[in-house]
């Protein structure tokens, strides 16, 4: 017998779009809320984004299927964590915990691009950026999905920040205010609209800054 | 007397139960498969679909104070930049870097458990593993993992008892003891003005310069290398970052845009 090809795959793609933006004292996390499959789109409404600690949120693209999978297996280690420890635990943390945890499905990957974000320890702005196997680095700014060759070129002219491998060493955090950081990740988004199929709908924004945690929506296009 | 084989215990259990993520480290991390008839097709789709960023330019080479390790920090998509700041340069502990080049997540994970591996060493036998034996140790861990799709092409670069120590280790399941290495899609490049400009006898200033000169060329000719250059030395003390330059700017430090001569000024000409 011949051999044969599969003729179904355990992944799909469902397109969108997320961006993270840190700041001196806040970080800003957004995401479109538009599932398609192909060419059609499955719904309008959907979050793309999920707390995963007090301080740390994570918005992720890809097959969703994986990315909620991904999700409540994070936050059943979390809660693990936090019966250990007494204490929740801290974006950088539970970004090496989300690297080894993409890692250990290296033979059978989540299908899942992320981007963490949240204040550090000392209430410092830091995103986390990562490939679908793991691989990940602190960043000032991120953006990962569909749109996000549209996306990052934008971010690299109005944030580039000097790279944290310089020596002497310059700080990644953008100077931005926390207004003129959100209002920018609504520009980003209203442009990667008009020219990536898979973005648009509605956007969400997650602010989180001292006083915790904000929520906030835009409209997109529809079309 | 009976041998005590551990080491000798494949590393990775194939077709064994999925182990506690908070289990011991001795045993290599267990993974889990999907269950296929095509094994080696799926991991050439998944591979396809995730992309695994790739493509750099790092070196090592001994010389008479120690040893110089330099790299990039592009990482690359298929054609697109994922990222100008990569760090390739991994620091497995005090005294012993390891550089990255293949897969990224494959090199962040296997040099972090080789961390974990060598602090184990210290632990259990009161000294510090020497380079040779780390060098074995991941070697060793991704021999059995050989045919599965790793992509891994790295330097263990230290200072032990035995002075200073570079090897090179890759998924395939190679291990060379050498003086000299260059790995990534920039190493033709590097290696021409590596070779070309290296003496056992130089000093640290000399030998840093030469490393940065060696990654800065390969940065202009490789698109796949770029970023900003890292240059770290290891010496007796353990290691230390020397320098970090974008290589931009390293462009014009080399060559300067010169204003170029003027023979004959223009001279205005009143009315036609």
């Amino acid at each position: 017998m011949p051999k044969q090809q599969a003729n179904w795959s355990p992944y799909d793609n469902n397109g969108g779009s997320c961006v993270a933006i840190a700041g001196a004292d806040y970080c800003v996390i957004a995401a479109d809320t538009r599932m398609s499959t192909g060419y059609n789109i499955l719904t309008r409404d959907y979050s793309k984004i999920c707390k995963l600690a007090d301080k740390c949120v994570m918005a992720s693209s890809g097959f969703q299927a994986d990315v909620k999978a991904l999700q409540k297996h994070l936050a059943a280690r979390h809660l693990i964590y936090q019966h250990q420890h007494n204490k929740q635990m801290s974006c950088p943390a539970m970004a090496q915990l989300l690297s080894n945890t993409l890692y250990y499905k290296r033979f059978f990957p989540y299908y899942s691009f992320n981007v963490l974000g949240g204040l550090d320890n000392e209430g410092k702005g830091c995103v986390f950026t990562y490939d679908a196997v793991g691989s990940y680095e602190k960043v000032g700014y991120s953006s990962q999905g569909s749109g996000s060759t549209l996306i990052m070129p934008f971010l690299d002219n109005q944030l580039k920040s000097p790279s944290p491998l310089l020596l002497p060493v310059q700080d990644a955090v953008t100077p931005l205010a926390e207004a003129e950081a959100v209002d920018l990740v609504k520009t980003v988004f209203a442009s990667a609209s008009e020219r990536d199929i898979y973005t648009g709908d509605k956007l969400e924004i997650v602010v989180i800054n001292a006083d915790g945690i904000r929520r906030e929506y835009m409209d997109l296009r529809k079309d | 007397m009976k041998l005590d084989t551990t080491g000798l215990e494949m590393a990775a259990p194939l077709w064994g139960s999925h182990s506690e993520l908070v289990d011991g480290f001795s045993a290599a991390p267990s993974f889990e498969l999907p269950i296929t008839t095509d094994f080696d097709g799926f991991q050439k789709e998944a591979v396809q679909m995730v992309k695994p960023a790739k493509g750099t330019t790092t070196l090592a080479f001994i010389f008479k104070e120690g040893v110089m390790v330099a790299a990039d920090s592009r990482a690359s998509m298929g054609g697109y930049i994922s990222s100008q700041s990569v760090k390739k340069i991994i620091e497995i502990n005090p005294y012993m870097l390891g550089t990255m080049a293949g897969g990224a997540a494959d090199c962040q994970f296997w040099h972090r458990n080789l961390g974990i591996k060598c602090r184990l060493h210290e632990l259990a036998n009161k000294r510090r593993i020497s380079v040779t034996g780390a060098s074995k140790l991941l070697a060793n861990i991704l021999y059995s993992y050989r045919g599965m799709g790793l992509s891994v092409g790295t330097m263990i670069a230290g200072w032990d008892e035995t002075g200073p120590g570079l090897y090179y280790v890759d998924s395939e399941g190679g291990r060379l003891k050498g003086m000299r290495f260059s790995v990534g899609s920039g190493s033709p490049y590097a290696y021409g003005v590596l070779d070309n400009g290296y003496r056992y006898d130089m000093s640290v200033e000399e030998a840093a310069e030469l490393a940065r000169r060696a990654i800065y060329h390969a940065t202009f000719r490789d698109g796949a290398s770029g970023g900003v250059a890292s240059v770290y030395y290891v010496g007796p003390n353990g290691w230390k970052k020397l320098s970090g330059d974008d290589v931009g700017e390293l462009h014009y430090k080399y060559y300067p845009v010169m204003p170029s001569m003027v023979e004959q000024a223009m001279v205005e000409v009143a009315g036609a």
